[in-house]
């Protein structure tokens, strides 16, 4: 009998569903809002201050891993998302959306790995 | 609709069938939320790119999206928390519980996340706030 890959890629969705509900909004409004509305000083998002924030690679990895589940999960969502809006072209949607993630995957380990 | 032999035949609005009913309305906006979670990923990705390429870089990045992109960042906030209501809204049926052989009511379930999600929203905000080194 053959084992099918689908539990590994569904477990790694649901993974990414769950991740974006619980850090997307708050991440949102910690790096696009607060500043520009006074919530918080713009030395807290300082190149210094980033810096020495990524300079444990375990926070790098837990950042790669939350960004790598977050765009996979939102990539396969927007191959059924144009489908639902009336556009049949999966294949061509499949491609476009995967290549998307991939190459942020790949700048994304280029920054942090 | 219905035609004059008595048959029906569904009528076909291969693009708008979403905007009659509030609840395929509803489904279609919880859809698009992957496109804004998505985008804003895409953001962060990039952030972080120019963030290891040195400081002129970042600094021109991160004033890009302070001064331009207020409005986008808005949209994204609003569609990501939809997501967030949303998936936490239909765990009791994706991940029914059992405690004793009893189904743990869908109410608690969706209470525990939500708590969970808020308490993770104010965790990260104040670590960020008590600065990110």
């Amino acid at each position: 009998m053959s084992v099918s890959k689908k539990p590994i890629i569904w477990s790694l969705f649901a993974a990414g569903g769950t991740i974006t509900a619980m850090l997307t909004p708050v991440l949102v409004l910690l790096i696009g809002i607060a500043v520009p509305m006074g919530w918080l000083n713009a030395e807290t998002f300082g190149y210094i201050e980033m810096q020495s924030f990524l300079g444990n690679p375990l926070v790098r990895l837990i950042i790669f891993g939350i960004i790598f589940l977050s765009v996979w999960h939102s990539a396969h969502r927007m191959r059924i998302t144009v489908h639902d809006f009336g556009l049949r072209a999966d294949m061509i949607a499949a491609y476009i959306f995967y290549s998307i993630a991939a190459i942020a995957t790949i700048l994304l380990a280029v920054a942090l790995l | 609709m219905k035609q004059a032999n008595g048959t029906y035949i569904r009528p076909k609005k291969r693009f708008t069938w979403w905007l009659g009913s509030g609840n395929y309305f509803q489904y279609m906006m919880r859809e698009l939320s992957s496109l804004f979670i998505g985008a804003f990923s895409l953001v962060m990705v990039w952030g972080l790119y120019r963030l290891s390429q040195g400081p002129a870089e970042y600094l021109l990045w991160l004033s890009n999206l302070w001064d331009n992109f207020l409005l986008f960042s808005l949209l994204c906030f609003i569609f990501a928390t939809y997501h967030s209501i949303t998936w936490f809204w239909v765990t009791p049926k994706a991940m029914p519980i059992q405690i004793g052989g009893k189904p743990l009511p869908g109410a608690v379930i969706i209470g525990a996340h939500i708590v969970a999600w808020l308490a993770v929203s104010v965790i990260v905000w104040c670590l960020a706030m008590g600065g990110m080194s």
